[in-house]
């Protein structure tokens, strides 16, 4: 009877048609692909806010932003400087929000996590497919309350949540009373309950389903980066949720956690912020490094080299994460000995990132190189990952902290490493699978265009920026001095730039799905020995149906 | 049948990790709410973050150091309150003293009041010790009433063996009065 059960529902294992594959879909290549277009559609947006801010900082003096508020708000004339500057403040916050939570996490996590990691340990699907869906979904809902928050009241008087992605007490509290900051706190309280769903689900799957004979130091190098990630998650999301909580209750029940008048202190918000937000950039950077590694082995046809020091760096990466967050409250009045020891916890984060740098770097060495998009991508992750860090071990000394803190010189560091890191390795991954996820072949000459429009781009936008910030030029405002011009429209100019690239990218798109150059099933040759590549492109709806023997 | 066998033992083992799993996270939202007295006592403790401690009296004498304390108040905006601090007092370090700022309700309405207070440097939070403060209670005043409020504090010499503190003159004790 149970037999007979099971070849029914064996019978009933199709594909689903029409909305309800992707409203109900509970296949991971089905959600990875929802996340990987939910990314893109929350990256365009995400883009088009700092466009605007780039626009409005190509020249000194207050331009775009006033005329901007009139559009969208309404605001009279008179009251649109002060409407304007404060539009400002929202986009940062909006872009940097979005940026975080709605593209990079949902792309290299979700989107990538989703479509390989079964593929890559063995696995039929996710352990728990139906909560996958839930995770997936939850997040277009918190997208849609962070742009909510933009069109509600947030200071008295004007549109949004200006206070930056961190939602700092007391401005976030006392000082914009009106219902956007809420809107901002549910959102990520949703984004959050995503992440956390699909961080259960991505290690119960690695710790339960790999193929037999994969054990877990024979399992690739991206399902690692994916388990270390997920488990910064769990530790991490709960703080924010449990600070962004308090944030909730002491604005709406007159509790008392971040406010002096009751006791509290908002310096306590900020030590549970980073203690979730440092982590948090090794959970958007981690997975892009387990991509790095299989491009460049698979490129330069060599296994990766010192595998075991790889996983080993990257659970050192996520453990001392942990234990280095109050390098963003320098300036916060902690004392010398307590910034003594974050310094040195701060820079020893070095080594395990430079054994991944150096472990690329030796890959490469003597291997029969191929400078495919993707190897160019990774090489140049490699490159700009590089120049992040270095500005990184500059701010990690407190006393260099003290000129540089909210200049735009961490500015210029924090899209080095995430800009110019996470996101090339989103689109390294993204040209290195997609023959494998869409079965079809892009141009190689217009990816590798894209490539490099986009690396003089981006570098042009943040290379300028670290001028800016040695100079003194303080973050977050709409002014500057003269002064700061010049380079100012250099990196205005590098956004121009950066559009051309991105213009070029959807060319090479439309190019790929409307030739339709049938792609192997492992077009990369012999290089590319990961699991995924032993199956066809695009992999069948259900794979695995026999488990593999991994030796 | 041995097939549907295996599936429901990787059920429950897949459902006994997110158990787990989500244990922890419970775990991390309780910590995150834990945070909130543990940070509270360890500042008292420490003196973190300019937190001054509390003291009977000073057991330890005076030593020759000198070291100024500058006395400061903030008013929390809307509260009809005027509060005139102490001036500067410059004694040895281990000087009991006892200073009194003056508040004045500016309002014909009865007003309540109380202060959270700090000191800076804030590194200096551990040395700073109040044997009496008018911080330590909720203070009412009936309108236009002018009260004394008295502040008896000692600079313990102990700071003058941290290192980090050799070049500090002057020790600013701050209150900010917030409406009851």
């Amino acid at each position: 009877m149970a037999q007979a059960q099971a070849e029914l529902a064996h019978d009933n294992h199709g594909t689903p048609t029409g909305w309800k594959r992707w409203f109900y879909s509970t296949n991971h290549k089905d959600i990875g692909t929802l996340y990987l277009y939910f990314a893109i559609f929350a990256g365009v947006i995400g883009g088009a806010l700092s466009g605007f801010m780039r626009w409005e900082l190509a020249e000194p003096g207050i331009q775009i932003f006033p005329g901007l508020a009139q559009l969208v708000y309404g605001v009279s004339a008179d009251a649109s400087i002060d409407a304007g500057k404060h539009m400002f403040n929202v986009f940062t916050t909006a872009h940097g929000l979005i940026m975080v939570f709605f593209v990079v996490m949902p792309a290299v996590i979700g989107g990538f996590g989703n479509w390989f990691v079964p593929l890559m340990i063995g696995a039929p699907d996710m352990a728990f497919p139906r909560m996958n869906n839930i995770s997936f979904w939850l997040l277009p809902s918190a997208l849609l309350l962070l742009l909510i928050s933009l069109f509600m009241e947030g200071p008295p008087g004007a549109m949004g949540s200006g206070g930056g992605w961190t939602v700092y007490p007391p401005y976030a509290t006392a000082g914009q009373p009106g219902p956007a900051v809420d809107f901002v706190i549910l959102s990520i309280h949703i984004a959050g309950a995503s992440s956390i769903l699909g961080a259960i689900n991505f290690i119960t799957t690695i710790f339960n389903m790999r193929a037999p004979g994969m054990t877990m130091f024979k399992m690739p190098l991206f399902p690692w980066a994916v388990l270390v990630t997920a488990f910064l998650l769990l530790i991490a999301l709960p703080v924010l949720a449990g600070a962004i909580t308090m944030l909730l209750t002491d604005r709406n029940f007159g509790t008392a956690f971040f406010d002096p008048a009751g006791g509290g202190d908002p310096i306590l918000y900020q030590h549970l912020f980073w203690f979730f937000g440092h982590p948090e950039v090794y959970i958007m950077i981690l997975p892009g490094f387990g991509m790095i590694s299989h491009i460049i082995s698979t490129f330069s046809r060599k296994p990766i080299f010192g595998y075991l020091a790889m996983v080993y760096a990257m659970i050192a990466i996520g453990a001392v994460g942990f234990i280095v967050w109050a390098h963003h409250m320098y300036t916060s009045g902690i004392s010398l000995d307590t910034q003594r020891y974050f310094v040195a916890a701060t820079m020893i984060i070095a080594v395990p990132t430079g054994v991944k740098i150096f472990s690329w770097i030796a890959t490469m060495w003597g291997g029969s190189i191929r400078f495919t998009t993707p190897m160019l991508w990774a090489i140049g992750f490699i490159f700009l990952f590089t120049v992040g860090g270095v500005t990184g071990v500059v701010l990690a000394n407190a006393g260099a902290d003290r000129a540089l803190h909210d200049t735009y010189y961490v500015v210029a560091h924090f899209h080095y490493v995430l800009s110019l890191g996470a996101v090339f390795t989103i689109f390294a991954g993204w040209y290195y699978w997609f023959p494998k996820m869409y079965g079809v072949m892009y141009n190689e000459f217009l990816g590798k265009l894209h490539f490099w429009i986009m690396f003089i781009g981006v570098n042009l936008i943040f290379f300028p920026q670290h001028f800016l910030g040695l100079a003194g030029m303080p973050r977050r405002y709409i002014d500057y001095p003269d002064a700061y011009t010049f380079w100012n429209s250099v990196s205005s100019w590098g956004y121009v730039v950066t559009i051309v690239g991105m213009f070029v990218f959807l060319v090479a798109m439309i190019d790929a799905w409307s030739r339709k150059r049938k792609a192997a099933d492992n077009p990369w040759g012999e290089g590319a020995t990961t699991l995924e590549w032993t199956l066809s492109s695009p992999p069948p709806y259900h794979q695995f149906e026999n488990l593999p023997r991994f030796k | 049948m041995s097939v549907l066998s295996t599936h429901d033992q990787k059920n429950s083992a897949n459902r006994k990790l997110m158990g787990w799993l989500l244990g922890l996270t419970l775990v991390m939202l309780g910590l995150s709410f834990a945070a909130v007295p543990l940070y509270d006592l360890f500042c008292r403790v420490t003196g973190f973050s300019g937190t001054t401690q509390v003291a009977d009296a000073n057991p330890k004498g005076t030593i020759a150091r000198e070291m100024g304390v500058r006395f400061d108040a903030t008013v929390s905006p809307g509260l009809p309150l005027r509060v005139v601090p102490a001036r500067v007092e410059t004694d040895p370090m281990g000087t009991v003293r006892t200073v009194v700022y003056r508040a004045t309700n500016m309002s014909n309405e009865p007003l309540g009041t109380t202060a959270s207070f700090n000191v800076a440097p804030l590194t200096t939070g551990g040395y700073f010790n109040k044997i009496e403060c008018f911080c330590f209670s909720e203070q009412f005043l009936e309108p236009y009433e002018t009260v004394e409020m008295p502040v008896t504090y000692f600079v313990d010499p102990d700071l003058d063996l941290d290192d980090t503190l050799h070049t500090i003159r002057q020790i600013t004790l701050s209150y900010t009065f917030h409406a009851l």
